[in-house]
């Protein structure tokens, strides 16, 4: 089949969770007969488990789909799946950037969403041709009347031909297609010209190496091609490029417009930069295509083995992990209270808890994380600057001139009567309240200036609580902006713990230390002495509670001649206390180091 | 595997418990292996045991177990028939040799004997009763789900005494929801007036799916304070021994000598035979365990093989560690001199400033080459036990 750039037709779906994305472009591998119906057991493109579990997509894949029109002609049609989380929406940029349009699936039983409204700013900023969709018109609920009018006046987008569909049962999904077909233009690329690729994903195969995911801007890509990556600078030769439709198909070569796959025996997913331009060596471009930027992590905590025999493991399960994200960084660090461990930074709480738990599942390790910090800013006395992202690193309060912390622009849509709600929970994290939007008649658009450490935790659970689920939010960093931090210390058993430190607001810092010692005094166990609990601000205790002393475990009988039992529960009693750490006198389960996380000011 | 594995065993232990797996009504809390009695069952099962007794003798033909303990306990022996009871103690005579000093005990629940029924017991060759009186208080009673009446623990002891009963044991639970200090206190008064030579006190535990710890989990029932129940064996330990019971293990006490015999080869890791569903052994470095439904163990029996459904090889760690756990229930503790005897090695080498550690804390005390758990130790037992556990790699 002939694949000049006028039969190609790039383009994403952006939804928000739950709204069908996946369904949708389930059935549309299906219709285009990518798959067939027997395969389509399960959604196709969600394909980590981790993801399959939550429900949402993380990392992007790219489907050659193959469409004949009702105009007859032959098109190929590529779908780039977007993440859907804000942790990773530099990686949604650099996905959009591969294509020419973006269909926009709208519930038509809940609407618009805060996710979804950023995203498709975000398409209107690369010019991308918006196909929206009103879908889930099956459902009893189902207003798309509504949510048309909403995508009017919320978007600004004409969506007079908004097309009705239901990704579930197929209704409206050809006409999906032609829209694809008719209204998102053709790529424009120069085939004559140096070549110019943009890498949006990249995966790590143990057999291959890293695959990176491409679309073609100018020029051609070929087998045995000296390539050079322009931000990274690094050089390598191509094995193979190829399509996935949807398992891979090597083929001759990629052409202006075309998406799909190389590999080039690169042993690290750093050499594939999200964002980055490939090209040519033997004939470079002039300049890499826009838009590239390295990703910095948003959040840091420290990773630490309860068995400090397994750092090593832990050490080889990061180095691994890396391989195939390039956006987590880990640098070795050492804690009085945890021993050695790294310190570990992340895109976000989503990120952090998803590479947290494959550490745990796929490599056996057992884990002690501490809680999560922002990278914080400070200015001393000297002129120095010092960015922290462990609260441990603060310098004495003498020599520090200022704190800045970062701060973020926050979107929340909500149903008008839950604005009330929405705003005491905003003020309650130091919020700056920005505007007021009504959508229509029942929706409102809030937006609010956060620091970014309030949100980062458990935020959006609060949200979504208070508001019945109603809420969405999107969020962007906006810089730093100075206030009056202190660093927390916590001491057991008269021991500062440095993994329990953390840094708050002053005028938090009395309800904090008491929700926390009396946090954890719930979570440490009874042990055979009292131990005291304190949190201090410097010098000065704030806050202090008292563990009994455990007098007490079962009395129980013998089990008869039942011997076995009888140890396997000793053994399940010892190996409950190796899940604990051991610190100075006092053995301290895992969860007491994340429970600063749980404290809250209500 | 079971046939070549008995022949292997030189050493033939002289302990035997046979388990009955019957009662009237299952209690509370109670998650033993046991069903309601029906007299088909009860043929079935008697069948079936006899036939194990039968395999056992030919697997180690040549020799003959001498036994010189034998404790028949369940579920309730004495829900069987009086015919069926006798029965197991005439097929038991039929298949090992009895010491002339033989302990020989059969567990009862208050409210299923009578006088015949104990006469009979006693003239077979039973010399040691063992009634389950639990509690005394009737709200108490019926908490555990008991059958009987404190009345009927009464008269069950003045009538195994009329049968000739001299070695009587009464168990009792504390800690029970709803159970008071003053209750508890008033129990061991009205226990120690029975004049038994040997009272058990466990504390009760609440065993995963049994419906007493439903009823907790659910909130139908105030689960007894830790503190409380803590109080409540500190203060049966005071009241038996001023009584003049020795607290001779954890959870035992008895007048001089009346030690239970049978327990005591479980605390000193000896060897034994289990009999019956769900039975337990020790033969060798071996641990078996049977068939815990009667069903199974039956059908297993009817083709002719021995009922074992787990039979482990025990390390020299796991034995070590087991024999000190054991140990450190008695009061005497675990003693020393055989320790190194037993294994070739002394304890602080197995696990070196261990010991010193947990007698820092005040948990372990030596007296006279024992270890042995102090006061403040034995309300933590198991943590201190727990310590010893053998470090392996997982």
């Amino acid at each position: 089949m002939e694949r000049d750039q006028e039969r190609i037709r790039n383009f994403c779906i952006i939804a928000h969770i739950d709204h069908g994305k996946s369904t949708l472009a389930d059935r549309l591998l299906e219709i285009t007969g990518a798959l067939s119906q027997r395969q389509m057991t399960e959604q196709v493109l969600d394909n980590m488990d981790l993801e399959r579990e939550r429900g949402i997509t993380i990392k992007l894949q790219a489907v050659r789909l193959e469409y004949r029109a009702r105009d007859g002609r032959e098109y190929v049609l590529n779908l780039i799946d977007t993440p859907g989380h804000v942790d990773f929406t530099y990686e949604v940029s650099r996905s959009l950037a591969a294509c020419e349009g973006a269909v926009l699936v709208v519930d038509s039983a809940q609407g618009i969403e805060a996710q979804t409204l950023a995203n498709v700013y975000m398409a209107l900023d690369h010019d991308l041709e918006i196909i929206p969709v009103i879908n889930k018109i099956d459902l009893p609920a189902a207003e798309p009347e509504r949510v048309r009018q909403e995508i009017e006046e919320v978007i600004g987008l004409d969506a007079s031909d908004a097309i009705s569909a239901s990704a579930k049962t197929g209704t409206g999904v050809e006409d999906i297609l032609e829209q694809i077909v008719h209204r998102i233009p053709p790529p424009q690329g120069d085939e004559d010209a140096p070549l110019q690729a943009l890498i949006f994903d990249s995966h790590y195969d143990p057999y291959k190496g890293v695959i990176a995911y491409i679309r073609v801007v100018h020029g051609r890509i070929t087998k045995g091609m000296q390539i050079r990556m322009m931000a990274t600078g690094k050089e390598f030769e191509i094995n193979e490029v190829g399509v996935f439709r949807p398992a891979p198909v090597v083929v001759d070569e990629l052409k202006p417009g075309e998406v799909g796959f190389l590999n080039a025996s690169m042993k690290n997913v750093k050499d594939t930069q999200v964002g980055d331009t490939v090209t040519n060596a033997a004939q470079p471009a002039a300049a890499p295509l826009p838009g590239y930027r390295q990703v910095k992590p948003m959040v840091y905590c420290g990773l630490y083995p309860v068995e400090s025999a397994e750092y090593e493991e832990l050490r080889d399960a990061l180095d691994k992990l890396k391989l195939n994200d390039a956006s987590l960084i880990y640098d070795p660090e050492t804690s009085d209270a945890l021993g050695f461990g790294f310190r570990c930074g992340f895109l976000g709480l989503l990120h952090m808890e998803i590479v947290q738990e494959r550490l745990e599942r796929e490599y056996g390790l057992n884990l002690i994380t501490t809680a999560p910090s922002v990278v914080y800013r400070v200015n001393t006395t000297t002129g120095e600057v010092i960015e922290i992202d462990n609260p441990n690193k603060m310098p004495v309060s003498g020599s520090i001139e200022s704190v800045e912390e970062p701060i973020v622009s926050a979107t929340v849509m909500v149903p008008h009567e839950f604005v009330g709600a929405v705003m005491e929970l905003c003020q309650d994290r130091r919020g700056t309240y920005k505007d007021m939007v009504y959508m229509g008649t029942s929706r409102v658009m809030l937006k609010y200036e956060l620091p970014l450490s309030e949100i980062i935790y458990d935020f959006f659970d609060h949200l979504k609580s208070r508001t019945r689920g109603y809420a969405s939010l999107d969020y962007e960093v906006a810089g730093y902006r100075a206030s009056n931090l202190v660093k927390m210390d916590i001491m057991v058993n008269g021991e500062p713990m440095d993994a329990l430190s953390t840094i708050v607001h002053h005028e938090k810092s009395y309800h904090r230390g008491r929700a926390l010692v009396e946090k954890l005094r719930g979570l440490i166990p009874r042990q055979m002495f009292e131990i005291p609990i304190q949190a201090a601000i410097g010098n000065k205790i704030i806050a202090r509670e008292n563990i009994r002393a455990r007098r007490k475990d079962v009395l129980a009988k013998c089990y008869g001649g039942d011997i076995t039992r009888k140890r396997k529960l000793l053994e399940k009693q010892k190996e409950g206390k190796k899940r604990m750490k051991q610190v100075g006198n006092v053995e301290i389960p895992q969860e007491a180091f994340m429970a600063v996380l749980n404290i809250r000011d209500e | 595997m079971p046939e070549e594995l008995l022949l292997s065993t030189p050493d033939l232990p002289s302990s035997l418990y046979i388990h009955v797996p019957f009662c009237v009504r299952k209690c509370l809390y109670c998650d033993f292996i046991s069903y309601p009695y029906s007299s088909d069952g009860e043929s079935e099962y008697l069948a079936g045991l006899e036939r194990e007794m039968a395999l056992w003798e030919k697997n180690v033909a040549g020799e003959r177990w001498t036994l010189s303990t034998v404790f028949i306990g369940g579920g309730t022996p004495t829900c069987l028939s009086s015919g069926g009871l006798g029965e197991i103690i005439t097929n038991v005579e039929r298949h090992f040799n009895l010491a002339p000093d033989l302990e020989y005990t059969v567990e009862a629940n208050p409210g299923t004997v009578h006088r015949a029924g104990l006469e009979a017991l006693r003239r077979s060759g039973v010399n040691r009763l063992s009634l389950g009186a639990q509690a005394c208080c009737s709200n108490t009673l019926r908490t555990l789900g008991r059958i009987h009446s404190h009345q009927q623990t009464v008269e069950a002891v003045r009538q195994a005494r009329e049968a000739g009963f001299d070695n009587i044991n009464l168990d009792l639970i504390f800690g029970v929801p709803g159970q008071t200090r003053a209750g508890w206190l008033g129990c061991l008064e009205k226990i120690i007036a029975l004049r038994p030579e040997h009272i058990s006190a466990y504390g009760l535990q609440l065993e995963t799916g049994t419906p007493l710890c439903a009823m907790v989990d659910d909130g139908t029932l105030q689960p007894c304070d830790e503190d409380l129940q803590l109080d409540m064996y500190y203060a049966a330990i005071d009241t038996l021994q001023h009584a003049g019971f020795e607290h001779y293990e954890i959870s035992n006490f008895a007048r001089l000598g009346r030690e239970c015999r049978h327990n005591l080869v479980y605390w000193h890791n000896g060897g034994y035979l289990g009999l019956g569903p769900a039975a337990h052994s020790r033969l060798d470095m071996r641990r078996l365990a049977n068939e815990e439904r009667l069903d199974n163990y039956l059908a297993v029996l009817a083709g002719g093989s021995l009922p074992i459904i787990r039979c482990e090889e025990l390390s020299e760690q796991n034995d070590i560690f087991e024999t000190v756990f054991l140990g450190l229930r008695l009061s005497t503790g675990l003693d020393l001199d055989s320790f190194r005897e037993r294994f070739g090695v002394t304890l602080d080498q197995v696990y070196p400033e261990l010991v010193a550690r947990l007698s820092g804390a005040n948990l372990l005390e030596i007296n006279a080459n024992h270890l042995r758990l102090t006061r403040r130790g034995l309300a933590v037992a198991n943590t201190v036990m727990a310590e010893f556990v053998p470090f392996t790699k997982s």
